[in-house]
């Protein structure tokens, strides 16, 4: 029997464990911050949404060029990038990613419900591209159409685009399929003028269905990614 | 969070946690035996400027087999006749294991002078000439050199103090790389410095499992207890080692008794080597398997074996997870392409520090990745007294991670497969 020192043995494993407990404890850290920031951002837009809602009741007959902004796209479009990161960091099923999801998807049917109300009142609204994607099951469709609109908001920042994973547990969600009939063993629907579009549709359908998109100001690309899909 | 981990992750945190531990382990026995290394490297300097004591010096016998070496015979000989030893306690005898060159008439050429016993015999594998000059000696201690290398003036004078001791059985030395000039080279010849480090680490915990060709020295008794030198899958020098340590016989090692080998200088001489090494090393392993996670055998059945096996199966597995991702990407990449066409953009990381990945794995990679940066400077301090990271460093950082995998993988295969590795 050969000597074997016991407490090298332990130490490294003790040094080891702390390393990787370090690891554990900065990854968590890191990921509360991100959670953080996702809903600071939230936040911000929550209060920009509630700002425009209270302008527009103040000012039912005022005029329409108080109205609307674009920047509140972007910021749209900056809180899911930052989201789908999370998503592929800590995976789709995480409790904390599907808590912000939810909580994405609401500002953007708020933001939706927002544009729909400007565009009765004035006549004139945000280009605006609905889509729905599925993650319960393999959807090669849905990767595309994400590739498509995520190209489409880099050219044109002014261009809404509303993503929703069918699948989210979200009443307020579910009203919307049903106004639309969403249909899920279809997706990837789109809604683009109040048709519903089901099927993969490439930049040129895109551009063709809704003409609009050709007239919005096009703009070197700030922000990427549509959707968490 | 730990509950959302697949398959993939629990294999790349095992690995990362075994190679970390084995990492940290080396750490602590550097630092433990910072102290009594620095004492040894004293102990034998001044032993080289003690006169030498013919009752106590023992008599040594160098064997030289060679099989086509007729470009660096002359120098491997000369260099052995140069060494500082009593001229009548030293033999080398050449062993022609059936070259088609001039090795023999080189060797003959030799055979006239007072030390040196040539002989020619029908080629049958390096050990069986290591077997027939071990048959025709008598000295005490018996040692090989392969005749692609070169011994310093002072190596054996070095080596045989460790013999004092009368436990210790083998003792081996510090190789280094002879006159690096291809890039190969020049990355070997910093992948040496750090083996002769690791060495003498291994050495300290008692579990060198390679007894290497050039120079390695015997006590005579061990071929006559444990048997003469076996195939063991061209890898004759790591099999006596394990024979030895499962027979719980000391090896030390010596970190500044230097000798001079001549390494491959193209990448596919490299591979042939090193598919023959790794190859080697997992079939002795699985001769030897007793040894493995036995307690009985300390260090090396307990942490050196099993976290090299560990390591092995980890790159494996890595490689497999690497290339089924690259895979993955190569699709999306080209699904994304095919879609939109090809827009490319910085990633995203350098716009905002929201996306710099802080996955454990990352973290874990930067401190595994400095602390083989560190163990790799450490040991060019120990054996240059210089860690200032040079061109070797920079290309052995960068070169090797990719090469390796391509030696690793085959001799998997050919182990899994049981073909037979060659020699050259």
């Amino acid at each position: 029997m050969r000597p074997i020192d016991v407490k090298t043995y332990l130490l490294a494993f003790l040094i080891t464990a702390l390393v990787f407990g370090l690891g554990i404890a900065l990854n968590i850290h890191f990921n509360t911050k991100r959670a953080e920031s996702i809903r600071t951002i939230g936040d911000r837009i929550t209060i920009d949404i509630l700002s425009s809602e209270t302008q527009f009741d103040l000012l039912q007959e005022a005029s329409c060029r108080h109205l609307g902004s674009t920047a509140l796209s972007t910021e749209l479009g900056e809180l899911g990038n930052r989201l789908s990161f999370m998503e592929s960091e800590l995976s789709a099923n995480n409790d904390e990613v599907i808590h912000l999801k939810r909580y994405y998807s609401l500002l953007q049917l708020k933001d939706y419900v927002l544009m729909q109300r400007i565009e009765e009142k004035c006549a004139e609204a945000p280009v605006s591209i609905i889509y729905f994607y599925t993650n319960a099951r393999e959807c090669e469709e849905c990767k595309r159409q994400g590739f498509v609109l995520t190209y489409l908001r880099e050219q044109y920042p002014a261009l809404r685009v509303y993503s929703f994973d069918y699948d989210l547990d979200l009443s307020a969600l579910e009203t919307l399929t049903s106004i639309y009939n969403i249909n899920p063993d279809r997706l990837p629907a789109l809604i683009m003028n109040d048709d519903v579009y089901y099927g993969f549709r490439s930049i040129e359908d895109l551009e063709n269905l809704v003409p609009q998109i050709k007239t919005l100001k096009t703009m070197q690309a700030t922000t990427t990614a549509t959707s968490t899909q | 969070m730990l509950s959302s981990l697949s398959a993939t992750d629990i294999i790349i945190y095992g690995f990362m946690f075994i190679s970390l531990y084995f990492q940290v382990f080396l750490v602590i026995t550097f630092l433990n035996r910072r102290k009594a290394l620095h004492a040894e490297h004293a102990v034998i300097s001044a032993h080289l400027i003690t006169p030498f004591n013919a009752a106590t010096t023992p008599s040594v016998a160098i064997f030289v087999p060679c099989f086509n070496e007729e470009k660096t015979l002359s120098g491997t000989i000369d260099s052995l006749l140069a060494l500082d030893y009593p001229k009548d306690k030293l033999s080398i005898t050449i062993v022609d294991d059936g070259s088609s060159d001039n090795t023999w008439s080189i060797a003959q050429s030799f055979a006239t002078h007072p030390q040196i016993n040539a002989f020619t015999k029908e080629n049958g594998g390096k050990h069986t000439a290591l077997n027939f000059a071990l048959a025709h000696t008598t000295a005490e201690i018996v040692g090989c050199l392969d005749a692609d290398s070169y011994v310093g003036k002072d190596t054996l004078r070095k080596l045989i103090r460790y013999f004092d001791d009368s436990e210790t059985m083998a003792v081996t030395p510090a190789l280094k790389i002879h006159n690096p000039s291809s890039m190969m080279q020049r990355i070997q010849s910093i992948e040496y410095k750090i083996g002769v480090f690791l060495k003498k680490l291994y050495e300290q915990l008692d579990a060198i499992h390679v007894t290497p060709g050039p120079f390695s020295l015997f006590r005579r008794r061990v071929f006559d207890e444990l048997g003469v030198y076996r195939k063991a899958h061209n890898t004759e020098d790591m099999e006596m080692a394990m024979r030895m340590q499962s027979h719980n016989y000391k090896i030390r090692n010596c970190a500044t008794a230097w000798v001079y080998t001549c390494g491959p200088k193209t990448l596919k001489k490299l591979y042939v080597q090193r598919v023959r090494w790794t190859y080697g090393f997992i079939k002795n392993t699985i001769d030897y398997r007793h040894l493995v996670l036995n307690p009985k055998y300390g260090n090396i059945g307990m942490i050196t074996i099993p976290t090299a096996c560990a390591g092995l199966l980890g790159i494996m597995a890595l490689l497999a997870i690497g290339f089924t991702n690259w895979i993955r990407l190569g699709f999306e990449k080209y699904e994304l392409w095919s879609t939109v066409g090809i827009n490319p953009e910085w990633p995203r990381l350098f716009h905002n520090l929201f996306y710099v990945r802080t996955s454990i794995l990352t973290f874990v990679s930067i401190i595994l990745l400095a602390l083989t940066v560190t163990l790799i400077l450490t040991a060019k301090k120990y054996v240059e007294g210089s860690a200032k990271p040079d061109i070797e460093f920079f290309l052995y950082i960068i070169v090797y991670p990719i090469i390796a995998p391509l030696w690793l993988m085959k001799s998997v295969y050919n182990a899994a497969l049981s073909k037979k590795t060659s020699w050259r």
